[in-house]
């Protein structure tokens, strides 16, 4: 472990395994993210690196194994009502940005910013605004503010669903493939603000991406997914020299 | 319409083939406005109508003099279907919500209401309602004696309030399927994104896909609604009485009495024409309002704005399948269709 994390952690998953009917997507994860870490999870598509991402918030209950985030422990198997709201307790802890924004699009975006604080917290709506009002300048779009998401470019879109789960005060963030869905000119803005969160907030983050670049800048630790299980780990630049496995390889080499 | 028209304009010039009298007729009916044709061929069944009414001694005085009297039953006609609608709506909603529910108490009653209200004729509920409820009142003292004298009149109901039961139970057992494919139609992220907000099941329906929803439900709605403003005829064999009447009913009652029943009948339908014009106004603003601005295609199938009652009149498809959004300033968007 390198840089600022200070060893206490936030995630831990242990043993996690999903099955999707016949189709074994995770084999046994093991994994922990420490606070301040910023975590790369890659690999090729269909490795189960999402679904894994999705399982920390339960928007994939795992089907077997325990995921802890922020001191909420949950095991994985059926949601019982009890459970349920745990599982909702322990979201509050994790903001989520997603490959397609999924901003509310009858809201403008200082009002998706508003959303969460608002209607989840219990916050009064003046109260909220100022806060939203600066996430909003701090992913640079202050001045679009009272824009609806369709009259946003994706990056901007993106960027103010990052300020959206930011107005929650997550302890983690989970970036599901953030830049999948952009235009190569709008990437640039979106890694840039993720790297703002990184160095000026030393936001805890677990990214699944294929933005080599960026987990070689920002990245303390990288994950490379493999079949359903973490094949191997390291800092940006144990992965990038030398690495265990020819598999890790041949992706590297694939997408470098 | 306005593609056949700009197909006909599009044609090369006669003068290159060098047709014969078909071709010739064909040019002479491109420079005609097609909006023009289309009232040219209104205009004649009309005359073959006022042909039939001279031919039936049409009396057009007796009309005139019946017409304040049926237009009367106008406020009932409206009440009881706007009264319908509301209920629908609820009924809709939780329905809706039943038939995508997990819970098998929701999902049941939900799924046997569909299939009841649907599966039987609105007619046999309304007489179901006003009929058959008595009954079990009237038994219910009987079978209970130590219930409080009264309960037994709770069941006997108004015609109207039956009517508007019915209506309620049948049109909302319809939109059941509309809430239930507008709330589909919501993209499954966005109830992931209030999901990862950390919203109960609750807060993401009221705040998240409710809203979204609402935009995909109103328009069928309102079709429902002008539909069943046609449907409230059925009251009518409840047998109001004379003054509370709707309007179908006043026209039976007058027509009936003086031997008029086309000139009775013609007036009525003209009214529930009108009243169905009217809405037809009004619904076509509301869809334009809900579409400015905020989704640029997703939301409404075209299918469902497709409604047309007067010649060129609603927004819907256009010839090729295409959805069209006509915005505030009157201009055509063509939109993909989904």
């Amino acid at each position: 472990m390198i840089g600022r994390p200070n060893g206490e952690p936030i995630v831990r998953m242990e043993n996690l395994h999903k099955r999707f009917g016949h189709l074994h997507v995770l084999r046994g994860v093991d994994m922990e993210v420490h606070k301040g870490e910023v975590v790369v999870i890659f690999g090729r598509s269909g490795s189960g690196k999402s679904t894994l991402l999705r399982c920390v918030n339960f928007l994939e209950d795992p089907t077997e194994g325990t995921v802890e985030v922020a001191g909420i422990r949950l095991e994985g198997g059926h949601r019982t009502r009890h459970k349920r709201e745990q599982v909702r307790r322990l979201r509050l802890h994790a903001g989520m940005v997603f490959q397609q924004f999924n901003l509310f699009p009858h809201m403008t975006a200082i009002q998706n910013v508003m959303e969460g604080p608002v209607t989840v917290k219990g916050l009064k709506p003046e109260t909220a605004r100022p806060i939203a009002m600066e996430l909003l300048a701090r992913v640079g779009l202050a001045d679009k503010a009272e824009e609806h998401p369709i009259r946003l470019s994706g990056g901007q879109q993106q960027r103010v669903a990052i300020a959206r789960a930011l107005a929650m005060e997550p302890d983690v963030m989970l970036f599901d493939e953030p830049t999948s869905a952009l235009d190569p000119e709008l990437i640039g803005e979106v890694l840039q603000a993720m790297k703002a969160l990184a160095t000026e907030l030393h936001m805890t983050m677990m990214v699944v991406t294929h933005e080599m670049g960026f987990a070689r800048e920002v990245a303390n630790r990288m994950a490379f997914f493999h079949e359903g299980m973490i094949l191997e780990e390291g800092t940006p630049s144990e992965m990038f020299t030398n690495t265990k496995f020819p598999e890790t390889r041949k992706f590297l080499d694939a997408v470098l | 319409m306005k593609a056949e028209e700009t197909g006909a304009e599009s044609r090369p010039p006669f003068a290159a083939g060098g047709g014969g009298r078909m071709d010739r007729m064909a040019l002479a009916s491109a420079r005609v406005p097609f909006r023009l044709k289309v009232a040219i061929v209104w205009g004649v069944i009309f005359a073959i109508m006022a042909f039939f009414f001279w031919l039936a001694a049409f009396d057009s005085q007796w009309m005139r003099d019946n017409l304040r009297y049926v237009a009367g039953g106008l406020q009932y006609t409206v009440i009881i279907a706007a009264a319908g609608i509301v209920l629908a709506s609820v009924l809709a909603l939780l329905g809706a919500l039943g038939r995508l529910s997990k819970n098998p108490i929701a999902y049941g009653v939900s799924g046997f209401y569909a299939s009841f209200f649907r599966g039987t004729p609105l007619i046999v509920q309304m007489f179901l309602i006003y009929l058959a409820l008595p009954q079990i009142g009237i038994n219910l003292t009987d079978r209970f004696p130590g219930l409080p004298p009264g309960l037994d009149d709770v069941l006997v109901l108004q015609p109207a309030v039956a009517g508007i039961l019915a209506l309620g139970l049948n049109y909302g057992a319809y939109m059941t399927e509309i809430f239930r494919a507008g709330i589909q139609a919501v993209g499954h992220g966005q109830g992931e994104a209030a999901e990862a907000l950390g919203m109960t099941y609750r807060q993401k329906m009221r705040r998240v896909v409710l809203p979204q929803a609402f935009r995909v439900i109103v328009p069928p709605t309102g079709n429902e609604f002008i539909a069943m403003m046609k449907d409230t005829a059925l009251v009518s064999f409840l047998g109001i009485t004379a003054a509370s009447a709707e309007i179908f009913r006043r026209a039976q009652l007058v027509g009936k009495a003086d031997f008029k029943n086309l000139e009775a009948y013609i007036l009525v339908a003209g009214l529930y024409w009108a009243l169905t014009a009217i809405f037809t106004v009004f619904q076509s603003r509301l869809e334009r309002r809900l579409s400015k601005g905020y989704v640029r295609a997703q939301a409404v199938p075209s299918t469902w704005r497709s409604f047309r009652f007067l010649p060129g009149g609603g927004g819907g498809a256009d010839a090729s399948g295409h959805g069209v959004i006509i915005t505030e300033e009157g201009e055509e968007t063509k939109v993909e269709p989904i």
